[in-house]
């Protein structure tokens, strides 16, 4: 232990502590913006300085360890003004167009501002001397050079978490930018939209694309039938948004909104999660059968899932050899597109030109997704509008809703039901969990022998994720499976996901089965879910999506009514011709850079 | 632009494919081209199976390793101090006249381009530049004429 | 004040022959080398003055069997260029200096980061070298140096960001701690030395501790080489002892109408002639890493100072606000200043922002860029309005 003073108080602390942390235990606050608890320390902007008796310069908490004798203070009169000249600094080379901003109230640098910098600016305004551009080529983000105050969080974001590096820090000195490669466009470079730099991002700089606008126009719009689903991630994320602790559910009073908000049907993405696995599960099966019984050389295994559009363009650009890897199943989000207006329109006798469908995900990246041009199996935009958690807390303030203390309400049906499989989709794991659970029961016809079906050594935060089940007491369809041992992998964050492809392509994967989340902790860590993010807050989330589940009737893919009554009805079967037509597509090439 | 062919792989062979390989097989490829091309700064990026944004970022950084596209000769004229107060503009100006391009162009035939660099150590023989690599000091507007009359005839 | 005079001394560029002084330091056990260091009371000759046998001892005191002896020849201060000389002329003795400072605290590899502007250097330092390894594997030295080439970044002279271009990154300096001596080069236990730090070692194993440390002032001892420029009627290199004053370095050096010597580059400090009696150059006065440029009457100390930050504004990294943005508002301040489109008065707010970026940059330079403006502006205040 090392023992030191902060604001003359001892404190004792483990070595290797930073004064930040040590302060922090003491309740003492010391302002930062570069720092981030999922990220490595930078020790760049310079706010967190404190006073260390006997330096010759300020320190930066952030950045410092402990060490024995120091004598710490954080307030005093050096630190007060070289923090607000910090803050002032900043504000110079950032765009201050406070009111109008996306980020408005949101915004770290402002919080800051708020403190230390209120009253006349001291600085010159810089911004004018930098010929920024906003890149909003991107369907997912808007990237605002403007507003950057190079904190280089999300560099270290799109390096640390997600092995991509699409944006590197550029030039130097006065010129210096976070950039692409060369310069180029965000559409147009490695960039998976996965939007966890947006999440992490303190001030407007990185922003999701927003589609409020457009999906109030729809709403109000006499001639238009407005659907929404809602993925499984949503509603355990919602809430913080609203005033709510991070891990509350809000599901019955999130659906309950959406009706307010004028949506003529509210419909759950966990349908179509559960369609997934019945797709994916049996698709995952053939495949078995095909390598195992028929000795088909060209089967391509491991199976990677393909729910996370964001791991689906990290293998498009990284990985392109192993895109026969990728299951062909269209994501829970894409599916419901495709038969909303198909399969739903014909039950409700909707003209499907007529319907918007709009989603609200936890994720920038669906909104990439859905521009797809793989994506009009319908005839149509399959998914018209994608939304974030985040801009469904906005338009719910904008209509005024008293989201505390309205009743809680269900989904409307077709399409509206779901299981506690889908529900866990939200969460690492989960797909893995939600598949087992029921390709298990197709090939032994009984349940995995996990108790209370919770098949716990898929589940938790570890990044890399391993598990073997074996298979035994198969009925006769799947007799060639008998005490054969399914391997299975599970990762979240592509710097994981990169864990695993290394694996893969040395040839040194076991795996038979890959699940694949592109943001850490999988959907309920998603770039699309509220700020901030932090370990504690998605375990907070992860135990709410697991609390979801435990309280669902039915917990298993294949029981789910409506996905029984859309095979007799429309599908016939997982895996047929009119499956593949609506539910499945295919992926390209990218560049790696 | 230039094809940058096999070259990425033969410095990569020679300076290796580790991180520290960047920078050497970056300062290669202009040795031989002057300036990066987007084109080569990707295939050193797969080479060395780091992102390009990471080798554009950190090209970036460097003067030298322009990613902006440069002439045969680049002549660096120092704008420090030194260089500054003994007569650095009469210099640009000559070789303004001369190649009939301003600071920061290149010249048609992409012989020339010409810029202005941070101090290059020799301010006691100021005014000094760079042409590529080799300095040329105690510049006076006649002895410009005869160096650049010298390179354009090369 | 203790004080020298001005006195030519001839250490560093003295011919000798290498062979004979590592001989000797074969001889000779880490401590000892250590120890002569000490003795010799020799500060670092980059500019910074840390006690050269300390940061042996530190390195040596590592229990990390790999370390590094990183000769930093990244000589970008305006102003110097001295280093080049001493590569050009004997470069063996840099090369000894390594090789002594590598049996000192137990490193087998040297790096030379070479600033990219001093190139054509390269092909005779590696002739050069090939003979120098030759020789001191017949010695029985175990020791490699290879050269790492910068290309045209000042901040890679600071040395943890030299660290990170000899590793292949951006040039930004780290947090420290770590120090160099725990974590430097690849992370690995690293002694950092100056060129010209490295060739005096070599004579001070050459010629003893003892009669280095006559040289000099307690708190400088020794002798240093100067870059001399500006309005001067010798310009060049010149070795001379240290803790003379300023008024006798002019007396040598002016031109009869000098009104400003900048000591110590863009990063040092400016001394008006009101001053030049009463500064020592050394480390009781102003520290210099060997940068001596003289002003005469006929310059205006506006563009002096606008070209330092210049110069500053373009060669921060970036990563640090208070070096990133302060430079800009410095430069752009002085500009509004002088053009009456601020009052002069704003001169006060950003001589308060000097004061903070030299207490809350991460780095030396962001550190530095205020002893320049502050001395500058100062002195001259009026050359800035008007």
């Amino acid at each position: 232990m090392v023992n030191l003073k902060i604001n003359d108080q001892n404190v004792s602390v483990p070595k290797g502590t930073t004064v930040l942390e040590a302060a922090k235990k003491m309740n003492i606050n010391i302002p930062t913006l570069c720092n981030h608890d999922d990220l490595c320390v930078a020790g760049n902007c310079r706010v967190c300085v404190v006073e260390q008796t006997g330096a010759r310069t300020l320190i930066a908490a952030c950045a410092m360890p402990v060490s024995e004798g120091m004598d710490i203070h954080t307030n005093t009169l050096k630190v007060r003004n070289a923090r607000k000249h910090i803050v002032e600094l900043l504000l110079s080379e950032h765009r201050s167009d406070c009111t109008k901003c996306y980020k408005n109230q949101k915004c770290e640098l402002q919080a800051l501002a708020n403190e230390f910098a209120f009253g006349d600016t001291i600085f010159l305004d810089l911004v004018e001397d930098h010929h920024y551009t906003i890149d909003r080529s991107s369907p997912s983000f808007i990237k605002d050079d403007s507003k950057c105050i190079r904190c280089q969080r999300c560099v270290r974001t799109c390096s640390e978490l997600q092995y991509i590096s699409a944006i590197s820090v550029s030039n130097k000195g006065a010129h210096q930018k976070i950039s692409s490669f060369s310069n180029k466009p965000m559409s147009h470079v490695v960039c998976t939209n996965c939007g966890q730099c947006v999440n992490r991002c303190p001030t407007g700089a990185l922003v999701e694309k927003t589609y409020i606008d457009q999906v109030w126009d729809a709403i109000y719009d006499p001639d238009k039938h407005v659907v929404v689903q809602t993925a499984p991630a949503v509603r355990v994320a919602l809430g913080e948004d609203l005033g709510y602790d991070p891990g509350e559910r809000v599901t019955g009073k999130m659906v309950n909104a959406l009706r307010q908000l004028g949506f003529n049907s509210v419909l759950d993405t966990d349908f179509t999660a559960d369609l997934t696995i019945m797709e994916e599960g049996t698709e995952l099966l053939v495949r078995l059968k095909k390598a195992l019984v028929d000795g088909d050389k060209n089967v391509s295994l491991p199976m990677f899932t393909s729910c996370s559009p964001g791991w689906i363009k990290f293998i498009e650009h990284k990985y392109p050899e192993f895109l026969p890897n990728l299951s062909t199943c269209k994501s829970p989000q894409q599916m419901f597109g495709a038969l909303a207006k198909t399969f739903y329109a014909k039950r409700r006798n909707i003209d499907p030109s007529k319907i918007v469908s709009v989603s609200v995900m936890p994720c920038t990246a669906k909104k990439f997704e859905a521009d797809r041009p793989e994506m009009r199996s319908s005839g149509f935009k399959d998914v018209d509008f994608v939304l974030t958690t985040r801009e469904l807390a906005i338009m719910i303030k904008q209509a005024g809703i008293d989201f505390r203390n309205i009743e809680v309400a269900k989904y409307d049906s077709v399409m509206g039901d779901s299981t506690g499989a889908a529900v866990i989709f939200g969460a690492t794991g989960g797909v893995m969990e939600a598949a087992l659970r029921t390709a298990y029961e197709i090939v032994t016809g009984h349940e995995v022998p996990f108790g209370n079906l919770n098949i716990t050594p898929v589940r938790g935060m570890d990044g890399v994720k391993e598990a073997t089940i074996k298979i035994a007491g198969c009925v006769d369809d799947w007799k060639f499976l008998e005490g054969a041992e399914l391997k299975v992998a599970i990762a979240h964050g592509l710097v994981n996901a990169n864990k695993i492809m290394k694996l893969v392509k040395a040839g040194k994967a076991p795996y038979h089965f890959v699940e694949v989340m592109a943001c850490p902790g999988g959907c309920i860590g998603g770039g699309g879910q509220p700020i901030p993010t932090n370990m504690q807050i998605r375990k907070n989330r992860m135990a709410a999506i697991y609390s979801e589940d435990e309280h669902m009737v039915l917990r298993k893919s294949h029981e789910n009514p409506d996905v029984i009554a859309i095979y007799k009805e429309f599908l016939e079967n997982p895996n047929s011709h009119k499956s593949h037509e609506l539910l499945h597509t295919h992926y390209v090439e990218r560049e790696n850079y | 632009m230039y094809q940058v062919g096999n070259l990425v792989k033969e410095l990569s062979d020679k300076h290796g494919r580790q991180r520290d390989s960047l920078m050497p097989i970056l300062q290669g490829i202009v040795e031989k081209h002057n300036y990066l091309t987007d084109e080569a700064m990707v295939e050193v990026a797969k080479e060395l199976d780091i992102s390009a944004a990471e080798v554009y970022g950190t090209a970036s950084f460097y003067t030298f390793l322009d990613t902006q596209a440069r002439g045969k000769y680049v002549i660096r004229i120092c704008k420090t101090i030194t260089c500054s107060m003994k007569g650095k503009i009469e210099i640009i100006q000559t070789l303004e006249d001369m190649l009939k391009i301003k600071v920061g162009e290149t010249t048609a035939d992409n012989n020339f381009s010409l810029i202005e660099t941070n101090c290059i150590g020799w301010c006691h023989k100021a005014p000094a530049m760079l042409i590529n690599e080799i300095p040329y000091t105690e510049l006076t507007p006649e002895k410009v004429v005869d160096i650049i009359e010298g390179y354009m005839l090369k | 004040m203790e004080k020298t005079g001005l006195n030519k001394v001839d250490l560093i560029f003295e011919e000798i022959d290498p062979k004979e002084v590592l001989i000797k330091a074969s001889k000779m056990t880490s401590d000892e080398i250590i120890q002569n260091m000490l003795d010799s009371g020799l500060k670092g000759r980059g500019g910074a003055g840390f006690p050269t046998g300390l940061k042996w001892k530190y390195t040596a005191a590592e229990k990390e069997p790999e370390k590094y002896i990183v000769c930093n020849a990244d000589e970008g201060e305006p102003g110097t260029f001295k280093d080049r000389e001493i590569l050009d002329r004997v470069a063996y003795k840099v090369y000894g200096g390594m090789a002594i400072a590598g049996k000192a605290i137990g490193a087998k590899n040297g790096i030379v980061y070479l600033r990219g502007e001093y190139r054509f250097l390269l092909p005779k330092l590696m002739t050069e070298l090939e003979s120098f390894h030759k020789m001191i594997s017949e010695i029985g030295f175990d020791f490699k140096i290879r050269y790492c080439l910068g290309s045209g970044a000042y901040i890679c002279g600071e040395e943890s960001a030299l660290f990170e271009s000899v590793e292949g990154f951006r040039g930004e300096p780290r947090n420290k701690p770590p120090y160099p001596t725990t974590s430097g080069v690849y992370n690995k236990p690293t002694s950092i030395n100056n060129v010209e730090t490295l060739v005096t070692a070599t004579m001070i194993i050459k010629h003893g501790p003892a009669s280095y440390s006559q040289l000099g002032t307690k708190d400088s001892r020794g002798s240093k080489v100067f870059s001399i420029s500006g309005d001067t009627p010798t310009p060049g290199i010149f070795e001379l002892e240290l803790g003379m004053s300023v008024q006798e370095f002019v007396n040598e050096f002016g031109d009869g109408d000098t009104k400003a010597v900048q000591v110590g580059g863009a990063s040092g400090f400016c001394v008006p002639r009101k001053k030049f009696q009463d500064t020592i150059i050394g480390f009781e006065g102003v520290p210099t890493g060997g940068s001596m440029k003289l002003f005469n009457s006929s310059r205006s100390m506006y563009n002096v100072l606008h070209n330092y930050l210049d110069f500053f504004a373009e060669e921060s990294c970036g990563q640090c606000t208070p070096c990133r943005v302060g430079c800009q508002q410095l430069l752009k301040g002085v500009e509004k200043v002088k053009k009456g489109e601020a009052k002069s008065i704003y001169l006060n707010e950003l001589v308060k922002l000097a004061d903070t970026m030299k207490i809350a940059s991460k780095c030396g330079l962001g550190q530095s860029v205020g002893n320049a403006f502050k001395t500058i502006v100062e002195n001259f205040r009026e050359e800035i309005i008007y």
